[in-house]
């Protein structure tokens, strides 16, 4: 691999960057220095607490929130993972009629704003006549997910190279060990990065989840959105804090994953 | 073309068992038919090229003895057995891929262990098997790479040793030195050789290279368009090609379209648009169209007319090939004669008339259907006595 050549960047572009930074990280440094604030106003920063954290560790409904959205992403992850995958595959081992239609069809979802998506998501549920509740919510963030694992596996896919099932089965693996021992192992850095989207679109969804959600399926980031009309509240400060620090975890360790998974495989 | 032929085996001595056998086989894409009928017979320890341009069906073919395609029509036999509707796993068969197509997630040991891992081999004899392997294609030591570390070559050793590991009766080899570079594809080409003839496996040998099979071949099967041309020993192939593709794509030839319309002693007389012949062609008869191919390193000519022949030329072009000089000679017709010499042969001056002539037997006869020169005699154009 070519080194990159190494230029000293001009005070401008140096002084542009840090804005851009700025920009971008003021208003989380915002969120976690008034986590530790005394004050319950996030006006002005009066002294240093660990109140909060342990405030929004007794606080119920918060931490009932929590669970509800750890579950819904839990599920909604896996789910859209395995039938995206099978998807995938099969969109691209097989060749039918209209699979053009098929597969531009996978754009829309990602494409029509949220919003609409969130309103005919509740049409269906109430025509259909479902309870709303965690399955609704489950079933409508897999259908917000699901066209980005297929998308990034298809990516994947583009440089997949056929001859090396035929390679297992000439080696005497029926499909199902194929699967298993060849094509799954090469696939697992797509199929990881589609899930690491999918899970992190899942936490922080608001406004489809908005529309499908039940009264007892309450998830994290409608809970905020609703406390946050009656002013935010410093244990909201606290648990925003740990939502930052445990998504820079989930960014950190999938990074490193992958980057082992690709190395592996060259 | 049509006819089956039965061809001892290399050697000719004793009489192999048949391993692989195709009665046939047809196989269509859609509405592409790639095989054609095609018959062939592939005995035990023998190499076997299938040899023919992009396109003529040789990968199909090898597909469908490996059961990747299944044939359209026809049956196709592994040591006697109907392979109908059996899949690659089930067969006794390993293949060699053109772009090695090794497991990027596995080490080099795991690469070659594959196949055993799925037959359940316990985990010591794996090893052994293994390192035997690795000896066998010199990578010792190379166990614990991955793929991606290995270069052409290297790869190239590991998909063998893969293959060979699982002692197959037969292994299928689809254009496994195209990807290399032409040194390292000759020192290959002599170490698969040496290698079938220690193991004593059956190869199939897939190649549009008709040097590479030439030299490596016990037998060559000819292809083109889906059909199986000829199928003989290289020297027999290049000697006595049964068809013009044949003639044309293995070495270099002349061919000339020739009428037979005399009996003279035990040869026959040929009359071609350029002139007369007279030919050595056991199994033909008169009045038959046929096609003269002549090899460059059999064409002569001379500054006298040489009794026998009456084909006059202009020699046009001495190339230098540096063993061997390429004298280009155009007949009155426009067709350009391709003639080698030894250097230091005395060679006759550009623009310079010659005779060109041949040793009776050394020009090959092959049936055609071609009209042309026919029409041109009937038509009165070209009579026998006429010449140029």
């Amino acid at each position: 691999m070519k080194k990159h050549q190494r230029r000293t960047l001009s005070p401008e572009a140096v002084i542009y960057a840090c804005l851009i930074y700025l920009f971008l990280y003021l208003p989380i440094f915002v969120v976690v220095a008034f986590s530790f604030n005394t004050s319950k106003m996030n006006i002005v920063f009066e002294g240093f607490t660990f109140e909060w954290y342990w405030k929004m560790f007794e606080n119920r409904s918060l931490m009932d929130a929590l669970k509800n959205t750890l579950i819904v992403a839990a599920a909604s992850t896996g789910l859209s993972v395995v039938i995206g995958t099978i998807a995938a595959v099969g969109m691209y081992k097989f060749h039918f009629r209209m699979k053009n239609v098929v597969n531009n069809a996978l754009y829309i979802p990602v494409v029509i704003p949220e919003i609409v998506l969130g309103i005919s998501l509740l049409a269906f549920f109430s025509l259909v006549g479902v309870q709303m509740g965690m399955g609704t919510l489950i079933i409508s963030h897999v259908t917000f997910s699901l066209p980005f694992v297929v998308i990034t596996l298809r990516s994947r896919l583009a440089g997949y190279d056929k001859s090396m099932e035929e390679a297992a089965m000439d080696l005497g693996a029926n499909q199902w060990r194929t699967f298993r021992r060849v094509t799954l192992p090469i696939l697992a850095p797509g199929i990881m990065s589609g899930a690491m989207l999918a899970l992190t679109m899942s936490l922080d969804d608001v406004i489809v989840s908005f529309f499908t959600t039940g009264p007892n399926s309450t998830t994290l980031p409608i809970k905020i959105f609703g406390m946050v009309r009656k002013g935010v509240s410093p244990d909201v400060n606290a648990l925003s804090t740990l939502m930052i620090l445990a998504t820079v975890l989930i960014l950190i360790t999938s990074n490193i994953i992958e980057r082992r998974m690709e190395k592996r495989n060259g | 073309m049509e006819e089956k032929k039965e061809v001892p085996p290399a050697g000719g001595g004793e009489e192999r068992p048949v391993i692989i056998e195709l009665k046939d086989v047809c196989k269509s894409f859609e509405d592409t038919r790639v095989v054609r009928h095609m018959n062939l017979q592939v005995r035990e320890g023998e190499f076997l090229t299938l040899l023919g341009p992009s396109g003529c069906g040789k990968t199909t073919t090898l597909r469908m003895i490996a059961g990747f395609e299944q044939p359209t029509s026809g049956q196709l036999l592994i040591e006697g057995q109907d392979m109908k509707g059996k899949a690659p796993y089930e067969r006794n068969v390993n293949t060699v891929f053109q772009n090695y197509a090794l497991f990027p997630h596995m080490t080099v040991f795991d690469n070659i262990a594959f196949g055993l891992v799925e037959k359940k081999v316990s985990k010591k004899e794996i090893r052994a098997r293994v390192e035997e392997m690795l000896r066998l294609v010199q990578l010792q030591g190379f166990g614990d790479r991955m793929p991606s570390q290995l270069s052409g070559g290297q790869k190239q050793r590991v998909a063998i040793a893969r293959a060979l590991v699982n002692n197959p009766k037969v292994l299928l080899l689809d254009e496994p030195l195209g990807a290399l570079d032409l040194k390292l594809r000759k020192q290959m080409q002599t170490e698969l050789k040496h290698l079938q003839k220690s193991l004593g496996i059956t190869f199939i040998y897939v190649t549009h290279d008709q040097e590479e099979a030439l030299t490596m071949s016990d037998r060559i099967a000819v292809m083109n368009e889906g059909v199986l041309e000829q199928a003989d020993i290289p020297s027999r192939i290049y000697e006595h090609p049964v068809s013009k593709f044949v003639a044309e794509f293995i070495g270099e030839t002349n061919i000339i379209e020739a009428y037979l319309d005399a009996v003279d002693g035990d040869c026959l007389h040929a009359t071609m648009e350029c002139g007369h012949a007279t030919i050595y062609a056991p199994g033909f008869v008169l009045e038959e169209m046929v096609y003269l191919s002549v090899r460059p390193e059999n064409l002569k000519c001379s500054l006298t007319p040489v009794p026998g022949f009456a084909v006059r030329g202009i020699v046009r072009e001495h190339i230098y090939v540096g063993n061997l000089i390429k004298t280009i000679i155009e007949l009155p017709t426009g067709q350009m004669l391709r003639m080698l010499s030894l250097p230091f042969t005395p060679l006759a001056q550009l623009g310079q008339l010659v005779y060109v002539y041949w040793d009776k037997d050394k020009a090959v006869l092959m049936h055609t259907k071609e009209e042309k020169l026919y029409n041109l005699i009937e038509s009165g154009m070209l009579g026998k006595e006429e010449a140029l």
